[in-house]
């Protein structure tokens, strides 16, 4: 029994991680249709500056830590800017391979710079473990839900009240009508760009001070797919349930197949077996919008 | 396939209908066979292998191209379907079942399992699809990494050179007759589907499926035909690859196969044929490409053989990103306006 709780807590931490991505992601789909499967090399990026910046570079945590910031956003409009744009209105499998290229070449970048190797951050937090019902957990794990929970909640209010944010949601539903209203929908798109690489770079940093960080930490993009769908792709609230979920799933699967099977690493395709699962239930996921169409 | 000279004209539908209308277009074809039969006694077996590659990722390129370019239906599963091919032929070469039979065999796995996983395209389009296409290419490979008593698993799984009548296959220059052989069969299997009833549905399906579904067609059942033949090409494919490689394992498959067959039938064209084959020339030359550039700099910079691996996936990219920007319609339409420009010389219009 302790042993699954563990697993659950594991998997709440690792899911707010899916789910701070799975935001980007959403905000991205929500905002442009574009379905951005960059999303974990934006995470990979992040990492990686702030540990050069850490690291190689000697600053204090805080300051590379913003400064990674200010380096996301600028990717972020370089990229929406070059590559997004000219490519407004084509089909989607178009859109979805040059986020695919974009992905290549992000890998490529980090690896041409730093290798392949694991590298390590320094420690920030205490390695002390708080005791929760009887289960020590790291510092930096309750640090990794904390932030995720309070961006969340910024976002959250951020699209409810900001006019910001309410361009943004008018841009989503309806771009014509939202542009005939005076908002800007390139400015729009650039943003949610920006909130997108700011989030998944946030994720980077926090996976890197838990894990380390090598080259494969990419992958990660891939299991935002579940938890978008499991969610709905353009739902903010679906996301953030959605990594939860998937966070959890797939630990408790990965236990149990591991307890009962004696089946190793199936974490890596548990989340997927969910996704075909969900996709042939509910396509739309929990809080999707359905699309009805009409001839 | 439309190299046609000016002045052709049809004096019977049935020459309309042919797969080359016109004479000079067969002199043309014959010439590049012609070409290509004689090439193994010119050029070693380095050259021979890219050849031998190229032909393998054709059959790649054209069945995806099929599946996506023809009828619309994104797939980032593919490579995983080559997999499939690949280790089903594998096994029953090893259990002694001649090449031929081998080969169609895994085709047939290939086409089992590609039918699966596009079962969930008839309720899921776009987006969607492409998702679930990409859980089904992370569930085989991990299939193909942990069934272990059949894949063997990790360590990978040897395969004999292909033997027929007693004559092997063995040396780069002997198994390219045999994989051009293959490849063009497969290739008109692919153009002339694409002249035929089922063909004409799927075009339907990709334009608009409601439409399509008011006119008739069974949106299910060439869906499912689709994604049938698609795989069953790629089975082929794989099998080929196993046979001619000798040795298989599951990175072979992974995800990164499956995005090289979408950047060849981007880069070479969507739901063209010969846009397939231009594609998969491109995709499997641009390593060769930079292995060149890099050993030529060697003695100007000599660290650049550490930065060529994580290079190469880059440029891919870069590619990918810049064809799709400039030239969205790929190599064929390139070769369109080569054509068009030379009917014409030295005349714009």
């Amino acid at each position: 029994m302790e042993y699954y709780l563990q697993l659950i807590i594991n998997g709440l931490v690792v899911g707010s991680i899916y789910s701070l991505v799975a935001l980007g992601f959403v905000i991205i789909f929500k905002a442009t249709k574009v379905v951005n499967f960059a999303q974990g090399e934006l995470v990979m990026v992040g990492a990686y500056i702030c540990f050069a910046l850490t690291v190689q570079f000697q600053l204090p945590f805080l300051v590379s830590f913003l400064l990674t910031l200010v380096f996301s956003i600028a990717l972020a409009i370089l990229v929406e800017r070059l590559i997004l744009r000219p490519l407004i209105g084509e089909p989607i499998i178009s859109v979805i391979m040059v986020t695919i290229g974009l992905s290549s070449m992000l890998k490529s970048f980090v690896q041409m710079v730093w290798g392949t190797q694991i590298q390590v951050f320094p420690a920030i937090l205490p390695q002390e473990p708080y005791m929760l019902l009887g289960l020590p957990i790291a510092p930096v794990y309750v640090a990794a839900f904390g932030l995720s929970v309070l961006l969340f909640g910024v976002f959250s209010l951020f699209f409810k009240y900001s006019s910001l944010g309410i361009a943004m949601r008018a841009t989503a539903f309806d771009q014509q009508a939202a542009q005939s209203m005076g908002i800007g929908i390139k400015s729009i798109f650039a943003l949610s760009w920006c909130i997108a690489a700011v989030v998944s770079s946030i994720g980077g940093i926090i996976l890197g001070n838990i894990n380390g960080i090598n080259a494969q930490l990419g992958q990660l993009g891939l299991k935002v797919f579940p938890a978008v769908i499991l969610g709905g792709l353009d739902s903010l609230l679906g996301a953030a349930l959605g990594g939860l979920i998937i966070g959890v799933l797939e630990n408790i699967c990965e236990g149990a197949a591991k307890d009962l099977f004696g089946l190793g690493g199936f974490k890596e395709v548990a989340s997927f077996v969910i996704l075909v699962i969900i996709l042939m239930i509910k396509p739309y996921g929990l809080f999707g919008t359905k699309e009805i169409e009409r001839v | 396939m439309s190299m046609q000279k000016c002045g052709l004209f049809y004096t019977t539908y049935a020459r309309e209908d042919g797969l080359f209308p016109s004479k000079f277009q067969k002199i043309c074809l014959a010439l590049f066979f012609a070409v290509l039969l004689v090439c193994p006694q010119f050029l070693d077996s380095y050259v021979m292998s890219i050849l031998n590659l190229i032909l393998i990722a054709v059959i790649g390129a054209v069945s995806l191209n099929l599946l996506t370019g023809v009828c619309g239906q994104m797939s980032l599963g593919h490579g995983a379907f080559v997999g499939v091919g690949a280790y089903g032929a594998a096994v029953l070469s090893n259990m002694g079942v001649p090449f031929f039979l081998a080969l169609l065999g895994g085709g047939a796995v290939a086409a089992m399992v590609g039918m699966i996983f596009g079962i969930p395209s008839l309720r899921l389009k776009g987006i969607y699809l492409a998702i679930s296409t990409l859980a089904a290419q992370l569930i085989l490979e991990y299939v193909f990494l942990h069934a272990g008593s059949i894949t063997g698993g990790a360590n990978g799984l040897p395969v004999d050179a292909p033997e027929i009548m007693g004559y092997s296959f063995d040396t780069d220059s002997k198994i390219f007759y045999l994989i051009l052989l293959v490849t063009v069969l497969c290739v008109l299997v692919v153009t002339n589907v694409i002249r035929t009833r089922p063909g004409r549905a799927f075009v339907a399906i990709r334009d608009y499926h409601q439409s399509a579904e008011n006119v008739g067609v069974n949106l299910f059942a060439f869906k499912l035909q689709a994604f049938g033949l698609s795989s069953f090409l790629a089975g082929i494919a794989g099998g080929l690859w196993a046979h001619y490689t000798m040795y298989i394992t599951p990175e072979q498959f992974s995800m990164g196969l499956s995005i090289s067959y979408l950047a060849m039938i981007i880069i070479g064209g969507m739901g063209s044929v010969l846009g397939s084959i231009f594609g998969a020339i491109f995709i499997t030359l641009l390593p060769e490409m930079l292995n060149l550039l890099t050993t030529s700099l060697g003695g100007i910079a000599p660290d650049l053989s550490a930065i060529i691996v994580p290079m190469k996936e880059g440029v891919f990219g870069l590619m990918l990103v810049l064809f799709l920007i400039f030239e969205p319609e790929g190599l064929a339409r390139k070769w369109r306006l080569t054509k068009a420009y030379w009917k014409l010389y030295p005349f714009a219009y």
